[in-house]
Parts: structure tokens; C-alpha cells; sequence
């Protein structure tokens, strides 16, 4: 491999899926922007699905389920869909399994190699928007099925507080005060967490709030896992504040999630009736 | 037709090598040296914004002397080398050795073939991933290509001789802690007739106990507290 060297006048600059590009060494379609090739989309991919986004007083609290489906079955049980972006910023992706990971992969690199490049950061706001930009470019991919709908979420080091944005499809980005949610069960989701969210939360009780929304929507949709004690699998759970990112360890998950159910199981049998 | 004026081979290279030494000359010095958490680097720089010493990748870090513009321009194809290694294969198969040659061969080729050499000397330094240093790894790369490695520490710039002199009598024997290694590399960047303070300084280390990016700068603060400790 040789050191690639530029011109003054086609240097790509801190961009590194320009780089891609320019040196030819990105795959043909995906999220670096080249359009698919194919009319369409293989049946059943892997697909993953519900995570969510809360805030509370000092950060914000990022979660996904852990079950990739392909057509009607479950393809993965221990999927993550929850990633670090850089230091203070974090991405929970739901839709094709395989251009979801390669884009986290993506962007994770275009942050950093922009701030190898550059010396300094990108802005909270800047890192947002090059992840819609991420997101628009999948958008032929996402005709055909593979879609890849995103959740970022970060500390913003320049105003001290947590921030949280939602796309769409072609690329839209969306700044929510509160929470976000996506995937196949952020309907059920989305409402727990409007539910039990109030303004300035603790870490813990947001932690405890998105456990319960994902529990409460692997009851209702069929393509996101619920926890499951048995085989140690717990959802991604990550908090993002002013010492950056930091992922929950199991033991932390499991001591919470066994905390829910027995609250669940208490509700029951607390008032009889069947839920 | 007109004959272009004659100069032989020797001649023009040595013109050549003579105008790139006359150009690192200039500028002023660094020191890097292994310690037992890494391996530092230290730089004599007014500049707080205009970097010597920089990241290039998980454990490999960057340090130029000579022209600005051209070392930060290596630095940038050195970051841009090893993201796009690292996209295509694995974070782990970025290596400093393979960065060092490709260093190499673009320095040697501009060398060789273009007008003007490039007035820079680069070093690329890596850190391994066993914890007693064994896998760290120093390349020295000239103006013309040539790659040294180095062993325990090295010195770039002008006047290279007698600051590696002064250091090599400065500096305590190997395992030495970072604390040691730094006021010896500054002592000897100084000389005997000048004191550097840290706001003339560049430092950075790469740091073993890091988590994934090794590379961390020193402030201002931590190199006048090393200093004065």
C-alpha cells in the first residue's frame, strides 16, 4: 500500500469516506453514496431492530434489544446495535444488520480520522449531521429493503448537557428534547418511555426506564428480544456524560433486569388481573 | 541546438542532500526516547497550534522536523494510510513498520525525482502490546528515504550530534520513568547556555495504559510540574 498523496486541488481533507472514494477502496454501493446495483434487495436479511434514547440530569442513556431477524425467524440472539462513536457520542442503529454495522463502522472512523486530520473535533451538532448525511446516501439501498435508521446520541462538551438525534430514512435529522426510539417495537417503546420519563432523572432510573421500555416492547413485536436470564443476554445499555461513553457490564443488566421482572411479576399478582 | 549544462550524478545529489541538511538545520529539535510506560516525545515548539508531534493511529505516533508544510503533509497521508489500512483489513494490521516504508518510498521518490527534496526528517514510533516494551518500535526516516531504526532514543533536527551527546549522558539507563526521561531530553535539547520552559515545549507520550488510542499530549502544566519535580 502505498502513502496516498493529493494535489492541492483533490485533496479530500478531513473526509474520510471521500477518501474512500477518491482511492477507490470503499465498497461499490452502501452508505458511501454510489448507488446499488441490484434491482432488488436479497428476501430475508438479518435485520435488527428497537433502541432507545433517554436523557436525564447529566447525560443520556443509550439502549438496544439484542435480536437480528430474518423473515420470520431469529437470525441472532446476541446482536449489538449499540456503539461508541467517539469519546462522547454513541449510535444505536436499527434496520439491515449488515449496512447498519457498516455504517457505525463508517462513521466511527470519520470522526476519528477527522480529528486525527484536523487536530481538533467535530461538533456535536457537525457529528449529527454527518451521520444523516450517512443516512441520505443509503437512501437507494433503502428502496430496496435495506434500510438504516439511526439514533445518535451524545454529551455536547460545549454546552454541558446531553443531546439527542433521530433520522429518518432519506437522511433527516431531528434534534428530540427528551427521548428518541427506533425500529420495529419503538411504538411500544417510545410510549413507556413517555410515560415514565420526567425532567431531570437520575442515571439509574433512566437505566431502569429503557430496560423497561425494551422489555415492554419484546411483548409486543415479534422482532425484538426480550431479556433473556437463562442465556445471559441483557440489552446493550450505554450512558454518554462528561466522562464520555461508557458501556454497562452484565452484572450491572442483570441485577436491574431480575429487579424489573420481579416488579412486573409483583404487579400481577399484586391486582389479580391478567396483563 | 543548445546542450543542457552538465552536472554529474554525485554532484547533484550531494547539492541536493546539502540543500535538504541545510533546511532541517534550521529548525528546531526532538527528542523521543522509550520509558517504562511508552515512549515519549519531546519537541522544541513556540508554537502551541502548529504540531510536531501527532496521532496517527491506536499505538503509532507522528513527529516531524524541518519545513512545516511538508511533514504535516506526510502526517496527513500517514493518518489517511493508516485509517484506509485499517477500514480495509483490521486496527491490529496497522503497523508502524509498513507506514515507515511506505514513508520511505515517498520520500526517496521525491528525492530522486523531483526538483526540490523535501526538507523534513520524520519519525514513526509504535508502541507493541506486550507491557515491558518489547514490541516498541522507533524509525528514523530521512529526507532521502533512508530508514534507521532506532533501538531506545532518538534525535531529529539540527545539531543533532551534540544534543544526542548531551542525552545520552543525560538519560538514566533503561527502565526509566517518563519523569527522568523528560528532563533529560529537555536539558539536552537546551544546551548549556539556555533553560526551556514548557511553553517551549511539545510533548506527548504513547501511553501503554491507554485504552485503545495510546497517543496522549502532555499540557503546559504537567511538562512545567515534570520540570520543576
Amino acid at each position: 500500500m502505498s502513502l496516498p498523496r493529493f494535489g492541492p486541488h483533490d485533496d479530500p481533507g478531513p473526509d474520510f469516506a471521500a477518501l474512500l472514494r477518491l482511492t477507490g477502496a470503499g465498497p461499490e454501493s452502501g452508505p458511501l453514496g454510489a448507488t446499488a446495483q441490484h434491482p432488488q434487495a436479497p428476501p430475508e436479511i438479518p435485520h435488527g431492530t428497537t433502541c432507545v434514547a433517554v436523557r436525564y440530569d447529566s447525560g443520556v442513556v443509550l439502549a438496544g434489544d439484542r435480536r437480528a431477524t430474518a423473515g420470520h425467524l431469529i437470525s441472532n440472539h446476541r446482536i449489538e446495535k449499540v456503539f461508541p462513536a467517539d469519546r462522547h457520542s454513541g449510535v444505536a442503529i436499527a434496520g439491515a444488520a449488515g449496512p447498519s454495522t457498516e455504517m457505525v463502522r463508517l462513521f466511527q472512523l470519520q470522526l476519528e480520522h477527522y480529528e486525527k486530520v484536523e487536530g481538533t473535533q467535530i461538533s456535536l451538532e457537525g457529528k449529527a449531521n454527518q451521520l444523516g448525511q450517512m443516512v441520505r446516501a443509503n437512501l437507494p439501498a433503502a428502496m430496496q429493503g435495506m434500510v438504516v435508521v439511526p439514533i445518535f446520541a451524545g454529551f455536547d462538551t460545549a454546552s454541558s448537557r446531553g443531546r439527542l438525534f433521530e433520522y429518518d430514512v432519506t437522511g433527516g435529522r431531528y434534534e428530540e428534547r427528551d427521548h428518541a426510539a427506533t425500529g420495529s417495537g419503538s411504538l411500544h417503546a417510545d410510549t413507556v418511555v413517555k410515560l415514565g420519563f420526567r425532567p431531570s432523572m437520575t442515571r439509574a432510573a433512566a437505566v431502569d426506564l429503557v430496560l423497561d421500555a425494551l422489555y415492554v416492547a419484546s411483548d409486543a413485536d415479534s422482532a425484538t428480544g426480550g431479556p433473556d436470564p437463562v442465556r445471559d443476554v441483557f440489552p446493550v445499555v450505554a450512558v454518554i456524560d462528561a466522562d464520555g461513553y461508557v458501556r454497562l457490564d452484565d452484572a450491572e443488566l442483570r441485577r436491574r433486569t431480575e429487579r424489573l421482572l420481579r416488579r412486573h411479576r409483583s404487579r400481577r399478582e399484586g391486582d389479580g388481573s391478567a396483563s | 541546438m543548445t546542450m543542457p549544462f552538465y552536472a554529474p550524478p554525485e554532484q547533484m545529489m550531494k547539492d541536493k542532500a546539502d540543500y535538504a541538511q541545510k533546511g532541517i538545520a534550521r529548525g528546531r529539535s526532538l527528542v523521543a526516547f522509550r520509558y517504562v510506560g511508552g515512549i515519549a516525545i519531546v519537541a522544541e515548539n513556540t508554537s502551541s497550534t502548529l504540531r510536531k508531534v501527532s496521532e496517527i493511529y491506536d499505538r503509532i505516533a507522528f513527529a516531524g522536523v524541518g519545513r512545516y508544510n511538508e511533514f504535516d503533509q506526510l502526517r496527513i497521508a500517514g493518518v489517511r494510510h493508516a485509517d484506509l489500512k485499517g477500514f480495509a483489513f483490521s486496527r491490529e494490521d496497522v503497523d508502524a513498520r509498513s507506514l515507515a516504508n511506505a514513508y520511505a518510498q515517498s520520500l526517496g521518490h521525491v528525492f530522486t525525482n523531483e526538483f526540490k527534496p523535501m526538507e523534513v526528517e520524520i519519525l514513526v514510533a509504535e508502541i507493541g502490546l506486550e507491557d515491558d516494551g518489547r514490541g516498541d518500535q522507533l524509525f528514523h526516516i530521512l529526507y532521502d528515504g533512508t530508514v534507521v531504526d532506532e533501538d531506545d532514543w532518538v534525535v531529529l533536527g539540527g545539531e543533532t550530534e551534540e544534543i544526542s551527546e548531551r542525552f545520552e549522558e543525560a538519560l538514566p539507563d533503561a527502565p526509566r520513568s517518563l519523569a527522568d526521561g523528560v528532563r533529560a531530553a529537555v536539558a539536552a535539547l537546551a544546551g548549556p547556555d539556555r533553560t526551556l520552559a514548557a511553553e517551549g515545549l511539545e510533548a506527548a507520550v504513547l501511553d501503554r495504559g491507554n485504552d485503545r488510542r495510546a497517543f496522549r499530549r502532555l499540557n503546559d502544566d504537567e511538562v512545567a510540574a515534570i520540570l520543576t519535580g
